[in-house]
């Protein structure tokens, strides 16, 4: 931060150059319930480069979290040299997050893959495009010669790839190939989202706007970061609590983030409890008549039930197993019980934890409970964590059917078998799609002989490394792996395919709150590097995939026909893109999907009507036992007669699959922080958000650290029942007895392992078989002295230091940002 | 009255099905689900188990001798690999269905008997041995076309 710009806390929008590692929020334009969030323009080009230097500014979006935030990429002598914000575009007006202000600069990194490689006599050697296509198809037709060929196939796709990509993929997999056995790394990030939204609305798709920041009175925050995950998001929602008229705020978060540090009330629970606290303050919300009496009995179905599970919640039994006091149960309760119009995020803190779907339903049962849906402020956000899960889920490239179809309805089923032209028996939906854990098991068991995974790095991000390493290691298992990058998970391939990324290839996407966004091509991909999308036609093209009259099965040829194809498989369906094109999009500030005939400019809001996706034709599920994850029959389904009513569903607390014990008495939780995206693929060569976070580090409360004699920066090694691995400690604000680790950082080349996911164990939600990463009992040993090193933690954020004299995290001249805020 | 044998029944058949989620779930360590689920569903059986105590006890003192043939033995151990897995899943099925049948004939004594806490006991635990089925069918449904078809 430069002095004298940005000063925080005077309310005062200045405009001028901020170092956005020193401050990833930027400055504060605050603003009052009802009135327009403020524009504010972030720019950053490379050094010496002014506006005036960029020859051409492509629209895009951003693509380093789920924000969505619209933006413009600067191009120079065919590179791309900077970013700039949309200041119209509806999601973000004109701010970027840092990760998306330095992160572009890892498209020109030297180390880009430019040319196929294959596997010969153990080692990875340049080829070309045919021999390595020629490879997989060779063993594509092999495998597909005998009974069951569908089933050797599996498919491990991402978060990060654009709409008409995974719609491609997903046409392959369910109407060429014939297998369910495709899921996205989503799996690990939004899964829980899709599935609490399906249990509860019948659909996927998040009810609420981001403009519903706009003009709530109170927020509530469950398990998210939003400050370090979708800090432009945070932007806005600070904004309004910097503002006139500061809406309350609850943090549900066992770590000081800055959301707990602007909160009214901030509870620190326990991870792995969150369905004991959510029963609590339903409870009290019940029993202190907060609900919304006519809306629960016109609208909802299972109020008794859900009356008598949470009965037993009191807030000082829930406190007990929450290891919070009982009066910020009920301070939390009477925050969301009485607030006029409620907005609720909900993340990873409850969707990569114990009894991950029903904690997520339980805020939507709030919701539900108190009407608090589809009006200006009230609104839920079961969020994404990466820029195109929505898509991931949306097109069926996950354990979804395209458009939201429910596998168990055959209407559905012949639907795709019409638009695609192809018998229904071939697609799959015999049961549901695979999801990824189970696809690594066929692998690990060896009746899965081809796995193909595209933009995405299992080897640091899955649980339990060492297990994946065996598998990706096997010999009989044939690897395919489609990045940037040689990842870690690229060295264990049989052929790596080097894939053309956002900025070098055109395609839409989706954030958390429906809006589409179209990002177009500014640069060419380096080397033989390929759009994703033009791989997966020619695979299609050399296996020569046909539809039953004979014709080539995908009919498209590039992104634009390939979106207007999906256009068709949406249209009806709740995602209905079918108003949308690339036109339309060209010149907007993003819309929101339902965009129909009827509503051409988009949808703000879902279920406006209090009418939701629930009846039996259009659900994407018949549902499932949150307990177990046993699923329902149609006929058991149509028995409770939904008539577009919501379900309020309710189940007890029990102790997640791991807790400590004498050996292991710490709970270990992984997460994010605000200056790396996922492996680091990007953002650690990116040097301002490499430098912000170097290397993995330690987070112990005081408390703990004491006990364990550990100081600032000492190194302390960190062990599960699985494996151990060592770092240096940050002393800091964390509940006591939980440990935290990042886990963006991979085993790396230094001596000692530091991936935290060496750590987590294999266990996951029954209903949305998202992985318990944020659960695992560890003991923490010291190893060695700081000698006088700080942890590499960031300091601006939640891993802030207490009682050590830490240098600050800062990014110096090469990080300043340009901020212009609107005049008035 | 035959009350008891069935109650003694059903007690039995619980602590049997317990003991093979159980022993399931040890045996199949690397199915991280079936490993995690077991261990839940064998405590809902201890439970279930636990609360037929006391009507053992209460219709136990006047019962004759127990018939012949009163136990089912529908468990003989974990297999293993994916077709295995499938028998394990499918034997604790048709365990569950015993249970699920002697719930609702336990019930009915419990009309007989005028035993309305029995008869709680009965609408209690019967829901949930079923909703174990619904699982144990879900979760072999999907695993059957890999294991049958796929699978060497």
């Amino acid at each position: 931060m430069v002095d004298g710009h940005w000063r925080p806390g005077t309310g005062i929008p200045v405009s001028g150059m901020v170092d956005r590692i020193a401050a990833p929020w930027g400055g504060r334009t605050p603003y009052a319930a009802g009135k327009p969030w403020p524009v504010r323009v972030d720019t950053f080009l490379e050094s010496g480069l002014s506006e005036a230097d960029v020859e051409r500014w492509v629209p895009a979006a951003s693509v380093l979290h789920s924000n969505g935030d619209g933006e413009d990429i600067a191009v120079k002598d065919g590179r791309i040299v900077g970013v700039r914000g949309r200041a119209a575009d509806r999601v973000n007006h004109g701010r970027l997050d840092p990760k998306d202000l330095y992160g572009w600069q890892a498209n020109g990194s030297p180390d880009r893959l430019t040319r196929p490689l294959v596997r010969e006599r153990d080692e990875l050697v340049e080829t070309d495009w045919d021999t390595a296509m020629g490879r997989i198809v060779a063993r594509s037709e092999e495998l597909l010669g005998d009974p069951g060929g569908w089933g050797r196939f599996g498919f491990y796709t991402s978060g990060q790839l654009f709409l008409e990509e995974y719609y491609t993929l997903a046409v392959i997999g369910k109407a060429a190939i014939g297998t369910p056995h495709m899921d996205g790394n989503t799996r690990l990030c939004t899964a829980t989202a899709a599935a609490a939204l399906k249990a509860s609305f019948g659909t996927d798709g998040q009810p609420g706007s981001y403009t519903d920041v706009d003009h709530c009175d109170a927020l509530a925050i469950w398990g998210h970061n939003v400050a370090e995950t979708q800090s432009v998001l945070w932007m806005r929602m600070l904004d309004r609590l910097h503002g006139s008229d500061r809406p309350r705020l609850l943090c549900v978060d066992p770590r000081p983030t800055p959301v707990a540090q602007e909160a009214d009330v901030h509870l620190a629970p326990k991870p792995g409890t969150n369905v004991a606290l959510v029963n609590a303050i339903l409870r009290e919300v019940l029993e202190r008549g907060w609900i919304d009496g006519r809306y629960v009995a016109e609208h909802t179905l299972g109020l008794d039930a859900l009356r008598s599970t949470v009965e037993g919640y009191s807030p000082a039994h829930a406190a007990e197993i929450c290891g919070i006091p009982p009066r910020d149960i009920s301070a939390a309760a009477e925050l969301v019980g009485t607030c006029e119009l409620l907005l609720s995020t909900v993340l990873q803190g409850f969707y990569q934890s114990n009894q991950a779907t029903a904690a997520a339903c339980g805020v939507n049962n709030l919701h539900l409970l108190r009407g608090m849906l589809g009006r200006p402020g009230a609104g839920v956000y079961q969020m994404n964590g990466q820029p195109t899960a929505q898509n991931t889920r949306e097109t069926g490239a996950d354990g979804d059917l395209p458009g939201m179809r429910n596998w168990d309805n055959h209407a559905h089923i012949q639907e795709l078998a019409e638009l695609w032209n192809v018998e229904p028996a071939l697609i799959p939906h015999w049961a549901p799609p695979t999801h990824a854990m189970q696809i690594w098991r066929y692998a690990e068991q060896g009746s899965i002989k081809l796995l193909w995974i595209s933009a995405t790095n299992p080897m640091v991000s899955l649980p339990e490394l060492a297990r994946i390493r065996t598998i990706l290691s096997r010999s009989e298992l044939f690897v395919i792996v489609q990045d940037l990058f040689l990842t870690e998970t690229a060295e264990l391939a049989d052929v790596v395919l080097p894939a053309a990324t956002w900025g070098e290839k055109t395609g839409t996407f989706t954030n958390a709150d429906r809006t589409v966004h179209l990002a177009e091509k500014a640069v060419d991909p380096p080397g033989q590097a390929r759009p994703d999308l033009d791989i997966l036609l020619d695979y299609a093209r050399r296996m020569d995939f046909r539809d039953k009259d004979g014709e080539p099965l995908i009919k498209w040829r590039d992104p634009e026909a390939a979106f207007d194809a999906w256009k068709s498989c949406s249209k009806g369906r709740p995602c209905d893109y079918s108003a949308l094109s690339y036109a339309k999009l060209r010149d907007s500030r993003g819309i929101q999907w339902p965009c129909t005939e009827d509503s051409p400019e988009g949808t703000e809001r879902l279920y406006t009507d209090g009418r939701f996706n629930t009846d039996p034709d259009c659900c994407e599920s018949f549902g499932h036992d949150l307990v177990t994850g046993a699923a329902f029959t149609e006929e058991e389904y149509r028995a409770k007669e939904p008539r577009a009513r919501a379900f309020l569903y309710a189940v007890d607390y029990q102790p997640s699959p791991e807790v400590p014990t004498d050996e292991y008495p710490l709970i270990l939780t992984t997460g994010r922080t605000v200056y790396q995206f996922h492996t680091r693929t990007k953002t650690g060569r990116a040097p301002q958000l490499d430098a912000a976070a170097p290397d993995i580090w330690v987070e112990l409360h005081p408390a703990d650290a004491e006990r364990l004699d550990v100081h600032e920066g000492d190194v302390v090694r960190v062990a599960s029942a699985r494996a151990a691995i060592e770092g240096r400690a940050r002393i800091c604000g964390i509940r006591t007895g939980v440990v935290f680790l990042p886990f963006h950082y991979g085993p790396g080349p230094q001596a000692a392992p530091r991936a935290a996911n060496d750590l987590t164990i294999t266990a996951w939600d029954p209903v949305s078989k998202q992985p318990i990463f944020k659960v695992a009992a560890v003991r923490v040993e010291h190893v060695a002295d700081a000698d006088g090193r700080p942890a590499p933690a960031p300091t601006t954020t939640a891993s802030a230091p207490i009682g050590a004299d830490v240098p600050r995290t800062e990014g110096g001249a090469t990080a300043e940002v340009r901020e212009v805020m609107e005049a008035g | 009255m035959h009350l008891a044998h069935y109650v003694g029944l059903l007690h039995r058949a619980q602590v049997e099905l317990a003991r093979a989620f159980r022993e399931i779930g040890a045996g199949d360590p690397d199915e991280a689900d079936v490993f995690h689920i077991t261990a839940t569903l064998a405590k809902q059986c201890d439970q279930h188990a636990q609360r037929l105590e006391p009507f053992a006890q209460r219709y136990g003192e006047d019962s004759p001798d127990e018939p012949e043939r009163l136990h089912s033995e529908l468990f003989r151990g974990t297999r293993t690999g994916p077709i295995g897995l499938l028998r394990d899943l499918h034997d604790l099925y048709l365990m569950a269905a015993e249970c699920d049948m002697a719930w609702t004939l336990v019930g009915q004594g419990g009309q007989g008997a005028r035993d309305q806490e029995l008869l709680q006991v009965a609408q209690r635990c019967e829901p949930e041995t079923a909703m174990q089925m619904r699982w144990l069918r879900t979760r072999m449904k999907e695993a059957a076309p890999q294991a049958l078809v796929v699978a060497e």
